[in-house]
């Protein structure tokens, strides 16, 4: 029985991946109804499944077969047209095959599906076409091009079977059996079920000429080797760590070359997941073929990059989140022909795959040349929902209305279809791309379609971690939500905590970061004031920033994630474990639940909202950070922070000139200098200080330098702008720390400078 | 059913107590753990198995017993289980007991309920009573 069930393993397997070829074909076939190869693949695929299981004694699956085969014979003969209809007939074949399948597989039974139904719509559709179309062509003269050979020869070329016992089955079936040759023999005892599906093979082959260089594999050995692989790391990891006290040569070169081969055995395994996007994007143009069908719609799919590769586990997460996005394009992005025609584009619509690498990420991108997102009926849905007051809505700019989308129970389509706009939608796509340290972009343009951006990292069992302490244990943090690190020093750290009504927060570059201090939220002894310094890991969760306060960071290195018991399973905090170079465990942190516990996001995102919304409100009324100066004595001026790259102190003695022009110079390059008091015809100075004050700014890869007398403060406040239009240089006045400052107008004084340098 | 089983058994707390041979991978010595803030106070930690990542439940904590002295490092008892191994802190390894499936009794009535999930039962040996451990309900913390 044990060769029994194997073969009927062996054709599972190949079966559904001639199904899976299957549905690209017919995709293809109906844009090249006639190409000769494609239905000459079509037909051998079908042939080969009703031969099969004839064979095997399946006989539901072989009449499905039959009746396609049939179907398609006519078809690749030239006796039939291929049309819409049809290839849905053919289509739902593939599809009741498939169940079939599945059932054999799962039960070893072909279960109790009724499929008489489908086997009398394709010989009606088959009867239906030969009586309006007549054969034009004489059955004789549409014999295959080229025949394969018979199974019966094959059998006798591999010994397997005396050339007697085919002739006797032969006149068998000369005599009326109306069974195959291969089932004859069977039944017969003259060969062996195996004998059969192997000359079928031969036979196959044979006529598709197909030959491959690879190797089929079981995913579980992969997945093993790929564990042991991650041991090897681990070992080596700890070998490394002990060369450091040896001093013996032999050994370190050992040591060294030892990890020279594991870094390759690694990149080799991790290789061997790695599959091509391609084998999953396959699957979408069937899905929406039948789904622009159903809607009336007409849907082009292109794609590009489809051999851009990826692990397979993170295949796995997408394959899911990558077809709702497809549905909704074809649902909700892709209009009528009817309306593309009234806007002037063509009545087919145009959904576009695109995936390649980007430094050791994936991205993908689907667009649709569809209506867009409509914003207006985006927040007014918001709005019904509740998910937004009226008074934010109105202020908030429209990226972040798009953004709505991805709130949970949230969906715009007018009507619910059976495709989509069940409220599980964009935030699911979004949750599940995150869950693998993935990000979600979109853009819209109304009436010019949608773009949908994933950025995905390529594989997730060996991932670069940075690994900090906290209460005297150590903790991994997955690279990709690392912004920065930051490190205050003894005294500077006192002061630069502050406290938002109890929360603390540190002013990065103007801006408040909220402060989550990690042996707080996991509840470690020793909270750790006394120490000199303070360490804070910037990461970023969901959009959001915070700043994760630790005891001591150590080092980043290459982790290998394994996941935790079941009993740990609930605890957010944590997205697995790893083993250390010590040989130790330590826990991988995960950032999103961190940011969850700690408030920094919330479950529902209302806090991200609100946020978008009050940050928005800060800048209509012009709130911004601003870089107040002084120049030509006491005059003081402002810009927005945002327009500042760095702030310089320069010793006069460095300054240098080219032409008439100050210059410096700087990181490598010349960098023009704008005497700002000069340019703006203040009070020139009486003495050039030993150092001057510089500013500089950055634009389109030049930076300028604008000398200053003093630095003042960074500003946070609403500022109130009077125009004042006498100098070009300057944009106006405002009160700034009750104090009127003028705001600088950056661009016009590096324009003028530049202008007058031509000159 | 004059069967007899094989019990690995382990001290707790003075208390004699038994899992079935087959569904024990290993009894390794004091292993350097590592604490998982936030998980409930019955997970002892985790654990490096040659290279796999096993999760430790302090028994004595589980079965609402004083706690073990420090310094007195526990034995880990790593188990099959349905989620995978689960290594057991105990106090103390014991040996093999051989036991005959008529010397089994259920728990008596006055056994607290939280407890009587996991402890199936005893077998009444000559000297002592070895109580059988539920291995299934004993890992199930969460």
């Amino acid at each position: 029985m044990g060769e029994w069930d194997e073969i009927i393993k062996e054709f599972l397997v190949e079966s559904s991946e001639n199904l899976d070829q299957l549905d690209q074909d017919f995709i293809e076939l109906e844009k090249n109804p006639t190409s000769k190869e494609l239905l000459g693949r079509i037909f051998r695929a079908i042939h080969t499944v009703k031969g099969t299981s004839g064979v095997l004694g399946f006989p539901k699956l072989e009449s499905v077969a039959h009746v396609g085969e049939n179907l398609l014979s006519m078809l690749r003969d030239g006796e039939l047209q291929l049309d819409p209809e049809l290839t849905s007939a053919l289509l739902a074949m593939v599809d009741a095959i498939r169940e079939i399948l599945r059932s054999i597989e799962g039960s070893g039974v072909e279960g109790d599906g009724d499929y008489s139904a489908l086997v009398e719509r394709l010989t009606a559709l088959k009867a239906a076409r030969t009586e309006s179309s007549q054969p034009t062509a004489a059955p004789s003269s549409v014999a295959a091009a080229e025949p394969a050979p018979r199974v019966g020869e094959i059998l006798v070329k591999a010994a397997v079977a005396a050339p007697e016992q085919i002739e006797k089955a032969v006149t068998q079936q000369a005599k009326g059996d109306p069974r195959k040759l291969g089932e004859i023999l069977v039944s017969e005892g003259a060969v062996k079920p195996r004998d059969v599906l192997d000359a079928l093979q031969v036979q196959a082959e044979s006529s598709s000429s197909v030959s491959s260089s690879s190797l089929r594999v079981d995913v579980n050995l992969l997945d093993k080797l790929m564990n042991l692989v991650g041991e090897l790391v681990l070992a080596r990891n700890q070998i490394l760590q002990f060369t450091a006290g040896q001093a013996d040569t032999t050994f370190l070169s050992t040591a060294q070359r030892l990890n020279l081969i594991t870094t390759e055995l690694q990149e080799g395994v991790m290789k061997t997941r790695m599959q091509p996007i391609g084998n999953l994007w396959n699957r979408l143009p069937r899905v929406v073929r039948d789904l622009a069908m159903g809607l009336g719609k007409k849907v082009r799919v292109e794609m590009d990059g489809s051999e851009t590769e990826l692990d397979k586990t993170i295949l796995e997460a997408i394959k899911d989140p990558l077809t709702h996005i497809v549905r909704n394009a074809v649902d909700h992005g892709i209009e009528l022909p009817v309306e593309r025609t009234a806007a002037g584009k063509p009545e087919e619509g145009r959904l576009c795959l695109h995936a390649y690498h980007e430094g050791g990420q994936v991205n993908i991108e689907i667009s649709d040349d569809g209506a867009g997102i409509n914003v207006a009926k985006l927040k007014q849905k918001a709005l019904e929902k509740g998910l937004i007051t009226g008074e934010a809505a109105a202020r908030m700019p429209e990226r972040e209305l798009l953004n709505l989308i991805f709130l949970p129970g949230f969906s715009t389509a007018q009507q619910v279809t059976n495709v989509s706009g069940r409220g599980v939608g964009m935030d699911v796509v979004k949750t599940n791309i995150e869950k693998i340290g993935g990000i979600v972009d979109l853009h819209s343009d109304t009436g010019q379609g949608t773009t949908i951006k994933i950025k995905i990292p390529l594989t997730l069992a060996i991932i670069p971690a940075l690994i900090a302490s906290s209460g005297g244990e150590r903790f991994a943090i997955p690279q990709v939500s690392l912004l920065e690190l930051v490190r205050l020093e003894g005294e500077q750290a006192a002061r630069a905590i502050e406290k938002f009504h109890g929360a603390p927060v540190y002013r990065l570059r103007g801006n408040l970061l909220p402060l989550v201090y990690l042996n707080r939220e996991l509840k470690v002894s020793n909270d750790q004031n006394a120490r000199s310094g303070i360490n804070i890991v910037v990461l970023q969760a969901d959009g959001r920033q915070f700043g994760l306060v630790v005891d001591e960071i150590n080092d980043t290195e290459e982790i290998v994630v394994k996941p935790l018991g079941k009993q740990l399973k609930g605890i957010s905090c944590f997205a697995g474990a790893t083993i250390m170079g010590d040989g130790r465990v330590a826990l991988i942190l995960d950032v999103m639940g961190i940011a969850q516990i700690a408030n920094v996001v919330t479950e529902g995102h209302e806090r991200a909202l609100l946020d978008a919304t009050t940050k928005h409100t800060d800048r209509a009324l012009g709130q911004d950070s601003w870089l107040v100066f002084t120049v030509g004595g006491q005059r003081r001026m402002a810009i927005p922070l945002s327009m500042v790259s760095r702030l310089e102190e320069l010793p006069a003695n460095t300054l240098e000139h080219s032409g008439s022009d100050l210059v410096v110079q700087y990181r490598g390059q010349i960098m023009p200098l704008i005497d700002v008091a000069e340019k703006l015809n203040i009070r020139h100075r009486s003495e050039v200080p030993e150092t001057l004050q510089v500013i500089v700014y950055t634009e389109a890869g030049h930076s300028v330098g604008l000398v200053v007398d003093q630095i003042v403060d960074i500003v946070e406040q609403a500022v109130e702008i009077e125009e004042k239009g006498a100098v070009a240089e300057l944009q106006g006045s405002a009160v700034i720390q009750d104090k009127v400052t003028d705001l600088l107008n950056l661009g016009a004084l590096v324009r003028g400078a530049a202008t007058q340098e031509v000159k | 059913m004059a069967a007899s089983q094989q019990f690995c058994s382990f001290f707790l707390d003075g208390m004699f107590f038994g899992v079935e041979v087959e569904k024990v991978q290993e009894v390794i010595r004091p292993q350097e753990t590592t604490r998982v803030p936030l998980s409930p106070e019955v997970i002892g930690g985790l654990i490096n198995l040659r290279g796999q990542i096993v999760t430790a439940v302090d028994l004595r904590k589980r079965l609402q017993l004083p706690e073990r002295n420090a310094g007195n490092e526990p034995m880990n008892v790593v188990v099959r289980t349905e989620e995978g191994a689960v290594s057991l802190l105990v106090d103390e390894i014991g040996d093999v007991v051989e036991v005959e499936q008529q010397q089994f009794e259920p728990p008596p009535d006055t056994l607290h309920a939280t407890t009587r999930e996991m402890i199936r039962g005893a077998f009444k040996l000559n000297e002592r009573l070895l109580l059988l451990l539920d291995t299934e309900s004993v890992i199930k913390t969460g």
